[in-house]
């Protein structure tokens, strides 16, 4: 029986070698090397001291963060209320806020950049704001999603039991409904948070093709310096692999 | 296990077989790779053909599948083009680097120079330069301006119009929407940095563009200088003083750069057309092909553009076919087929075709065939019911070779017709961009990251 199984998970194995485990290797390999093929490190610190990569790096993350923090302010709210608020067609709301997403994002940003400079005149002169606006536009979904999976798995009794014991409305939302959520939360921040580091897309659209971690992986390459592009990556890597320890960490913690 | 290797056994047999196959008729593969939409693709509506003197000339079907035919009719020869595409000289590049084999690519002037140093190209054969066949449409048809700066453009002693046959040419500009911006003020680069027009113009979104336009810039008042123009060497003196990457200057144009960025509404490659269609900005700095279609399409929401090649100097550029040697490999055939290519695509018909559908300039002027200067005409020339005093006559005899002076109207002379046919003297003070070593381009390309990223400190 066991091996039937093990024969089953075979192509995600093979998959997962493949695209996975073997790409991240080419990666390190390169961060790694010189464009001669020698073992060096000079990748690594020429990137932590050189002021305008490292202005990159704190930049991209004062975008997701700012980013992750609105959406999560709008998403949490609407979740509540879309799975909590006993409103009659909460589905066709929650569709409706998710239809968006069903159109190419391009096409989005571009009439969005229509909308704002109709509001604004000029776009060009508030580029970060706008920035921030079309990223939160953009990710909002990936934010509400799962947090509204999560707050509508959470039954009902669990919210009365805290009040017969004598909780009130707000102590029983910050001592049960809230942590219960902290899983969507989470995984909400994981699908903002990680995305727009890199999505330069709307930055050159936006913000005069000011760099982001993306674009910089982006540059790299086609000047074909599959080395720094490569250990730009690998700090991205590195940069996710210590949210998701943080996040693993916090559930943990709660759990 | 019987029936894998009864399987493998049947695969291999298969592609032997295909393999006898293809090399066993006397079906010629022609690979050719080129810029997007870089030919006509065929398929024209009825109201799109043009009628000239010379003939109606229309697109059924794409120009590809009309050349395999002709070569069928013309030599007896069956041709199959395998037609494949690049965004860039040095994505094409990369894909050469990589291992792509092609017979004929058609790369920008300093693409060819870098090929041509590698000893990657084949040269063209005496038989394409025989004057005296009449199928030789490139050589007797080719402008006498374009042949002059094919054998201007050297490396290693040889021009490249020994390897190269001229496909498109053009500049780089201002366009400007003259209701907002000041005439004098796009007679210069700096315009782009003035904080008059602070977010209310673009720049490319292309190291090489920005960077000769930085050049410009920085060395305006040498390069303008009364000694400089004068100089008998002006030409190439200018070529230097705008190709100079030195990495003081680099350093000096990466400061040009921030503040035109700063002051620019974007970097774009494609955007900038329509943020002047749509008036959020007033101008851009853009190639001539794409200054011919910004103009058109605001001509059609009732809005006039033009422009202008700023005094100091700008970026002329060519691009060309070229035979590759690995792809060729010493086959005749292959570079009877490839010459005949260009041939047919320098014929005058598919020259209007080519120019139409791709709204470049193409490098073919037609020799004694007055089908292209018909074509100019039916584009740019004036309309009846013109006014006298609007019209104006324009000199394009240096592209004919031929006194050929076109009536044309003030809007056109300073729009579309000035930027797909420059005249004389503009062009006199526009350069190429020479290709630049390993060491120059890692320099120049950090200066253009530097520009774009956040500084910490």
């Amino acid at each position: 029986m066991n091996n039937h199984k093990s024969f089953i998970a075979l192509p995600y194995g093979l998959f997962l070698t493949l695209f996975v485990i073997l790409p991240f290797f080419v990666i390190l390999y390169y961060a790694l090397t010189d464009s001669t093929g020698a073992f060096t490190l000079v990748n690594f610190t020429h990137f932590f001291t050189n002021p305008k990569t490292m202005g990159t790096l704190v930049y991209s993350l004062l975008i997701s963060v700012l980013t992750t923090v609105i959406c999560l302010i709008l998403a949490y709210p609407t979740a509540y209320i879309l799975a909590k608020g006993g409103l009659k067609r909460s589905t066709v709301y929650l569709i409706l806020l998710v239809v968006p997403m069903w159109i190419n994002f391009t096409l989005r940003i571009t009439a969005l950049k229509e909308i704002l400079t109709l509001l604004q005149g000029n776009i060009a002169y508030y580029p970060f704001f706008n920035t921030i606006v079309c990223m939160v536009y953009d990710y909002l979904p990936f934010m509400l999603l799962p947090i509204y999976n999560c707050l509508s798995e959470i039954g009902d009794e669990y919210g009365e039991a805290a009040m017969d014991l004598g909780a009130d409305r707000v102590s029983t939302f910050f001592r049960v409904i809230l942590p219960f959520s902290l899983p969507g939360i989470i995984s909400g921040i994981m699908m903002v948070f990680l995305p727009t580091m890199t999505d330069y897309v709307i930055l050159d659209m936006i913000y005069n093709s000011t760099y982001i971690m993306g674009s910089l992986i982006g540059s790299y390459f086609s000047s074909y310096d599959w080395n720094n592009g490569s250990m730009i990556s690998v700090v991205l890597l590195s940069l996710i692999m210590m949210v998701n320890l943080a996040a693993d960490w916090v559930i943990k913690k709660r759990g | 296990m019987k029936k894998i290797t009864f399987t493998c056994a049947a695969a291999l047999s298969m592609i032997i077989l295909s393999s006898c196959g293809a090399s066993g008729n006397d079906e010629i593969v022609l690979r050719i790779a080129n810029s997007e939409e870089y030919i006509d693709y065929g398929f024209w509506d009825d109201d799109e053909a043009i009628e000239l003197d010379g003939g109606t000339v229309m697109g059924e079907r794409p120009m590809i599948n009309d050349f395999e035919d002709w070569f069928y009719e013309q030599y007896g020869k069956k041709v199959r083009v395998e037609y494949s595409t690049y965004g860039s000289n040095e994505e094409m590049y990369n894909m050469i680097s990589m291992g792509d084999v092609f017979d004929m690519v058609c790369p920008s002037d300093y693409m060819i120079m870098k090929l041509m140093e590698e000893d990657a190209l084949v040269p063209l054969s005496d038989e394409f330069f025989d004057e005296d066949i009449e199928e030789n449409y490139y050589i007797n048809g080719v402008s006498p301006y374009i042949s002059k700066m094919f054998d201007f453009l050297r490396i290693n002693d040889e021009s490249i119009g020994k390897y190269s046959a001229g496909y498109m040419w053009g500049n780089m500009g201002i366009v400007y929407n003259p209701e907002g911006v000041d005439e004098e003020d796009t007679a210069h680069w700096e315009m782009l940095n003035d904080p008059k027009y602070f977010k209310r113009v673009t720049m490319k979104d292309g190291v090489r563009d920005s960077y000769i336009v930085a050049a410009n810039i920085l060395n305006r008042e040498l390069i303008e200088s009364g000694e400089f123009l004068n100089r008998e060497d002006y030409y190439g003196a200018l070529t230097d003083v705008l190709n100079d990457t030195s990495q003081e200057t680099v350093d000096k144009i990466e400061s040009v750069l921030t503040d035109m960025r700063n002051n620019c509404y974007s970097l774009e490659n494609d955007s900038g057309k329509a943020d002047i269609i749509t008036g959020k900005v007033l101008a851009n700095m853009q190639w001539s092909g794409d200054a011919v279609y910004t103009i058109l399409e605001c001509e059609e929401e009732g809005v006039t553009l033009c422009y202008r090649v700023p005094e100091e100097g700008s970026n002329l550029w060519f691009d060309g076919w070229v035979m590759m040697k690995d792809g060729l490999s010493g086959d005749p055939d292959k570079q009877l087929a490839a010459e005949a290519f260009i041939n047919f695509l320098s014929r005058p018909d598919n020259v209007v075709r080519n120019m139409c559908w791709i709204g470049y300039t193409s490098a073919i002027s037609g020799g004694d065939d007055p089908l292209i200067g018909e074509y100019l005409e039916y584009c740019y020339g004036a309309e009846d019911e013109c006014e006298e005093d609007e019209l104006t006559d324009y000199d394009i005899s240096y592209f004919f070779g031929e006194e050929y002076i076109l009536e044309t109207t003030e809007d056109m002379a300073k729009g579309v017709l000035f930027a797909a046919y420059p005249d004389e003297e503009t062009l006199g003070r526009c350069v190429i961009m020479r290709d630049f070593t390993r060491e120059e381009n890692d320099r120049i390309m950090r200066m253009w990251t530097n520009i774009r990223c956040f500084s910490l400190w």
